[in-house]
């Protein structure tokens, strides 16, 4: 089927006699031994045919050309890079300011004068019984109600009030400083009495309905049930934002928007919380976060990961890294493999005797646990992740370099004996020209379909390690590592865009690996049918 | 035979020790352990003594302070007699936390293990009588898929379909949140129900090779020439395929499921690890990363023994089911 002869159809008679007549000319027509008079197929012709004459095995190798360039072109042609961080801003509430309604009576004492808290105590219990007048630590107090619910308390035969006790709270509307005892208490007397004015240290003051103090037309101060504090210190609460809040507070609002004097305008959130009964003020603030998780759009086709990274972008990284470590890890285990395994067979005796021994040992060793256990001393040692990686691929690969090197000793043991062995020994080759050059290109065929399977099988190692967070390390992206983020049970059940593209990646290319090899396998075998 | 057997014992035994030396080596060189851990623990307690002093106390009482040759050998004057010393992680005799985790971890190996037979041995046996057609090659490339899939992303894949959107089986663990007010029976179903995952997870990941395996060796019978003699005299294809070509197909098939055998007791590294069930795998794994020394180092020789004992069993079970091979 290999050939077929390109002459049949012509006339033998005639061209035997043009063949004799034309001697100058026979260069130009097919002698019987011209490559052109049957067209030949060399073996390694025969094998690609056969190759491709399987379908599923040229599947394979199209899924890998894919994956070859998906990961090493794709990389160059992305606008990102494989670390590039993406933010978003994000409306973050935060808390701004607590309001708390004064339910008990409050206690101001005056300048100078002490009014203890166990004055505090007894006046209560003073208030309770109906008396006037109440003893606390050997001094005699009186209070008299001088406006709703202001009760102004004097130490007996004094003039000047001791303090005050009042459910509404003077604040300054200029500043944080505190209001002097005696402007409170005149304010307070006007406002609780319903009285408009009042005098106090030659200024004229007003006060309005709500509470406000005015000199002329500029607010000084203010009495209010509410207190309101900021919750950062150097945030300082006007009056007006203070007063809007309340209003809205007190009609049970919950969103509450404020416009300050610069126009400035934000929206707040108030909470109510039970356990203090207080009022928490959350403002909303634009704040620069990760852009983590984020659903696919036109910018990231397949979204963001856990740190903001654009995920197909680690995808085709993660896809070189996985690929570079197959090779790598396979050359290794095929050049160790074929010079052991090659001596062993070649030389057979004690050489052979020591190798193979040498290989059951290595046969016998669990290389997962050893791996696993590598990778945690590592972790302990905080390696570099780049020298890491080295150490991954040089520790796979002196780990897997058995089975190739038992493949290689079992073909060249049954090639040795064969007549083209003689023949190059009676010959006089030499024995490493004799190993390398007539030995070894006979085991190749079976070395490279060894070599295509455990390619597959060596990314799955190491994205099985990497998944375990023992492989390739943060900030190199590897599909096992991606897959990593899955352990997180909230990904796992609402971002299938982090795992999934990155295990159908890792599954297509193994499969394509092994469906390759086994395409090779057929087709380097001459028996095969097809 | 006997002789055969005792010379191949006689030499796993010499190549265990080997592999232990090996392992040994490499877990007292490993850079940090679980004892420096502890030590450094130790020392930070107020009023303390220094780290050095703790670790130099924590060497001495687990042996730790002599040389990697004496140790060894000392290693092994206790692991002939049955001691493996005690676990640092788990704080309890190695034996004992061995004892505890390795039968779940044998009864869901045993259990994928049965399920792999009954469903790839005949599968492979149609995709062989019908190479070439569509049949084989759906199932050659299924064979293929399943052992191209890796655990951790199957798994996660019917953790998601099962366990999140459907809801019938819980995420991990070995028995479910009310198990201790379950009967019996219903402890055990409990068990059963959370190894369902499981046990889906390594079948899948392992028919793959023995379906190829089974497919492969079938069609060599098929070539064989007293296939043709047989399909001559002009027997049922049925009779064929049954009686003459699957009985000779059963002796690799033998020898590669009985040397397999051992390995159902290694437990299950990874398959636990992602599902939490406290079987031999998953617990080694928690001690592999913590650097428990006693812990690790029988695990890996107890894996090392499984291995020499399935090639063991390979190269006797090949002598007895075969009787055309004979060991002089």
């Amino acid at each position: 089927m290999g050939y077929e002869n390109k002459d049949q159809k012509e006339n033998p008679a005639e061209k035997i006699s043009s063949m004799d007549l034309n001697s100058e000319n026979r260069e130009e027509e097919y002698s019987l031994n011209d490559d052109r008079r049957v067209r030949t197929l060399s073996p390694g012709a025969l094998v690609v045919r056969r190759f491709l004459r399987n379908r599923v095995a040229v599947t394979g190798l199209v899924i890998l050309i894919a994956m070859a360039l998906f990961s090493f072109v794709g990389g160059l042609i992305t606008p990102y890079k494989e670390d590039q961080l993406f933010y978003r801003y994000d409306q973050q509430k935060k808390q701004y300011a607590a309001v708390k309604e004064n339910t008990e009576l409050r206690y101001v004492s005056a300048t100078k004068k002490s009014f203890p808290s166990v004055a505090q105590a007894k006046f209560v219990l003073a208030r309770k019984t109906g008396k006037d007048t109440f003893d606390a630590k050997g001094t005699t107090y009186t209070y008299k109600e001088e406006g709703e619910e202001f009760y102004v308390i004097y130490v007996e035969g004094e003039e000047e009030p001791a303090g005050f006790a009042a459910y509404e709270i003077v604040s300054s509307s200029v500043s944080d400083a505190d209001v002097p005892f005696a402007l409170q208490y005149q304010i307070l007397s006007a406002f609780l009495n319903g009285k408009e004015s009042f005098s106090w240290e030659d200024e004229e003051y007003t006060v309005n309905p709500d509470g406000g103090v005015f000199i002329g037309d500029e607010e000084v101060a203010y009495a209010s049930r509410y207190i309101v504090q900021p919750i950062m210190s150097d945030v300082f609460l006007s009056r007006s934002f203070k007063e809007e809040l309340v209003t809205s507070i007190s009609e049970g609002e919950m969103d509450f928007h404020f416009t300050d004097e610069d126009g400035t305008e934000a929206d707040y959130t108030v909470t109510y919380d039970a356990a203090n009964t207080s009022y928490a003020v959350l403002q909303t603030v634009e704040t620069k976060v990760f852009d983590k998780y984020h659903t696919p759009t036109k910018e990231h086709w397949l979204g963001t990961d856990r740190n903001g990274m654009d995920m197909l972008t680690r995808l085709m990284y993660g896809g070189r890294v996985s690929l570079y470590i197959g090779f790598i890890v396979v050359l290794i285990e095929t050049v160790l493999g074929v010079i052991l395994g090659g001596l062993s067979g070649y030389c057979g005796g004690w050489v052979d005797n020591l190798i193979m021994r040498i290989v059951d040992i290595f046969y016998c060793i669990p290389s997962m646990p050893i791996i696993i256990i590598l990778g945690a001393a590592m972790d302990a040692l905080r390696v570099d992740p780049q020298i890491r990686m080295l150490y991954l691929m040089l520790i796979l690969g002196f780990l897997g370099w058995p089975s190739i090197a038992r493949l290689v000793r079992g073909q060249i043991l049954s090639l040795r004996e064969q007549e083209f062995m003689t023949a190059a020994e009676a010959n006089g080759i030499r024995a490493s020209r004799r190993i390398f050059r007539h030995l070894i290109p006979n085991v190749i065929p079976q070395l490279i379909v060894t070599m295509t399977m455990s390619l597959g099988s060596t990314i799955l190692t190491e994205a099985t390690l990497s998944f375990l967070g023992l492989g390739v390390k943060f900030p190199f992206a590897s599909w096992g590592n991606i897959i990593n983020d899955v352990n997180d049970t909230y990904v796992l059940t609402n971002f299938w865009f982090i795992w999934i593209p990155a295990g159908v990646c890792l599954l297509a290319t193994v499969l394509a690996f092994n469906l390759v090899g086994d395409g090779l396998r057929d087709a380097f075998d001459p028996k095969m049918k097809r | 035979m006997k002789k055969y057997i005792l010379k191949r014992l006689l030499m796993s035994a010499v190549i265990l020790i080997f592999v232990a030396f090996l392992i040994y080596v490499l877990m007292r060189c490993l850079p940090t352990s679980y004892l420096e851990q502890v030590a450094r623990q130790k020392s930070m307690q107020p009023g303390s003594k220094s780290f050095d002093e703790w670790m130099a106390q924590l060497s001495a009482t687990y042996g730790m302070d002599k040389g990697i040759i004496p140790g060894f050998l000392a290693w092994c004057g206790r692991a002939i007699h049955g001691d493996f010393g005690d676990s640092w992680k788990w704080t309890v005799p190695v034996l004992e936390k061995f004892n505890d985790s390795v039968w779940i971890s044998f009864v869901m190996g045993g259990i994928a293990f049965i399920l792999e037979i009954l469903i790839a041995i005949p599968l492979g046996i149609i995709a062989a009588t019908k190479q070439y057609t569509k049949v084989d090659y759906t199932i050659t490339v299924v064979a293929l898929a399943c052992f191209s899939l890796p655990t951790f992303f199957f798994a996660s894949l019917l953790k998601l379909v099962f366990s999140v959107k459907l809801g019938w089986f819980d995420l991990g663990g070995l028995v479910g949140r009310n198990y201790e007010q379950l009967s019996a029976a219903g402890q055990l179903a409990d068990k059963a129900h959370h190894l369902v995952l499981p046990i889906i997870t390594l079948v899948v990941i392992n028919i793959g090779y023995l379906m190829r395996y089974t497919r492969t060796n079938m069609l060599e019978v098929l070539n064989a020439d007293y296939i043709r003699t047989a399909r001559a005299k002009g027997l049922s294809e049925r009779k064929v395929i049954y009686h003459h070509a699957f009985r000779n197909t059963l002796i690799p098939l033998v020898t590669m499921l009985g040397s397999s055998l051992p390995g159902l007791f290694s437990g299950a590294l990874i398959t636990e690890t992602l599902y939490s069930i406290p079987g031999i795998g998953y617990v080694s794994y928690q001690s592999m990363v913590a650097g428990d020394i006693p812990f690790s180092m029988f695990y890996l020789v107890f894996l090392a023994i499984l291995t020499l004992l399935g090639n063991l069993i390979a190269d006797i079970l090949y002598a007895v089911v075969d009787p055309r091979v004979r060991i002089a």
